[in-house]
């Protein structure tokens, strides 16, 4: 069990990395385009790069916070 | 789209991993025994080759669209994981990765540590520090020549970047017999990051069902402007860092991944 939890924290470090919220950003922006085009005809190719600036912004302003 | 940005790309990010996996195989060769060393070097490699060999093709068999929504979230979460680093490194609100202290620290420890042979290999330390090293080191080159050689039905193109990679740390390693320290290894990270994140949210977003304006020709102005906005980060975030030093050479600390 011990074994598993730390591969398991392993991979989540490696792939999330020290900002969690970051990849909750992407993934929900990627979510909403998709919802965006295929429901309501939206071409929304604006709005991932938009998350992807904000969340960077972001998480940057968190890490370098006093 | 041509071969050369994806060639680029997992060259420079392979050739940083590298001269990372390069100073704990020089502190474990010249400290220890070369045999074993090389012995826990050739290993990982054989295992991190597997992966690619199986996962490499397996992946390039999924429909292109998941394929790329999939692949595309993860090279843009791991790019702006690269890209926040190389961001709060450049404006000193994190220790630059150092490579001498890294050195230091992990000779320290090899010297410390009692020999022992085990299943064949003369010195088991020696052995399994250069194993891990390479092996922690290499799984994010794995990671980038997969996803964004099959993004690009090119894991061949990908290896090549990072073979090449590996040949030119490694003459280079063998020719100083000392950690590459003057390699701006946070500036190639500061690329790797701009490339992962832009091909990512490219992919990404083509995976969620945009069409982008311009199709291809879209990347050559989403890198600029990932670049733009990140060196933009870095100007803002200097005038207030509070400059953060270099790990010193303590030994009982583990050498700090990418």
């Amino acid at each position: 069990m011990r074994r598993l939890k730390s591969i398991g924290a392993f991979w989540y470090d490696f792939v999330v990395g020290d900002d969690w919220r970051v990849a909750v950003i992407v993934v929900a922006a990627l979510a909403l385009t998709a919802q965006l085009v295929h429901a309501a005809g939206v071409n929304a190719w604006w709005l991932l790069p938009l998350c992807v600036f904000a969340a960077l912004g972001w998480s940057l302003r968190r890490a370098t916070r006093p | 789209m041509t071969a050369l940005p994806l060639i680029l790309t997992v060259f420079v990010a392979c050739a940083v991993e590298a001269i990372e996996a390069l100073t704990i195989v020089l502190a474990a060769g010249l400290t220890r025994e070369w045999r074993s060393t090389f012995q826990g070097m050739a290993v990982a490699l054989v295992v991190l080759a597997a992966v690619v060999a199986v996962l490499g093709p397996t992946i390039t068999l999924l429909p292109l669209t998941a394929l790329r929504l999939v692949v595309g979230a993860l090279l843009a979460i791991f790019g702006l994981q690269w890209l926040r680093k190389a961001v709060l490194r450049a404006t000193g609100y994190k220790a630059l990765h150092d490579e001498a202290s890294a050195y230091l620290r992990e000779v320290a420890a090899a010297k410390e540590a009692a020999s022992s042979s085990r299943r064949g290999v003369s010195d088991w330390y020696a052995f399994t520090l250069s194993f891990k090293g390479v092996l922690l080191e290499g799984l994010e080159v794995v990671f980038i020549v997969i996803t964004f050689g099959a993004n690009q039905h090119n894991v061949g193109g990908a290896v090549i970047g990072a073979a090449a990679a590996v040949v030119v740390i490694a003459v280079t390693g063998i020719v100083v017999r000392a950690p590459l320290a003057r390699v701006p290894e946070n500036a190639m990270k500061f690329a790797v990051g701009i490339m992962l994140t832009s091909f990512g949210t490219f992919w990404g977003a083509e995976g969620a069902g945009v069409s982008w304006p311009g199709n291809d020709a879209a990347l050559l102005v989403l890198v600029p402007v990932v670049a733009l906005v990140s060196l933009g980060h870095t100007a803002v975030l200097r005038r207030t860092a509070t400059p953060v030093p270099a790990p010193a050479a303590d030994p009982s600390q583990e050498v700090p991944s990418s």
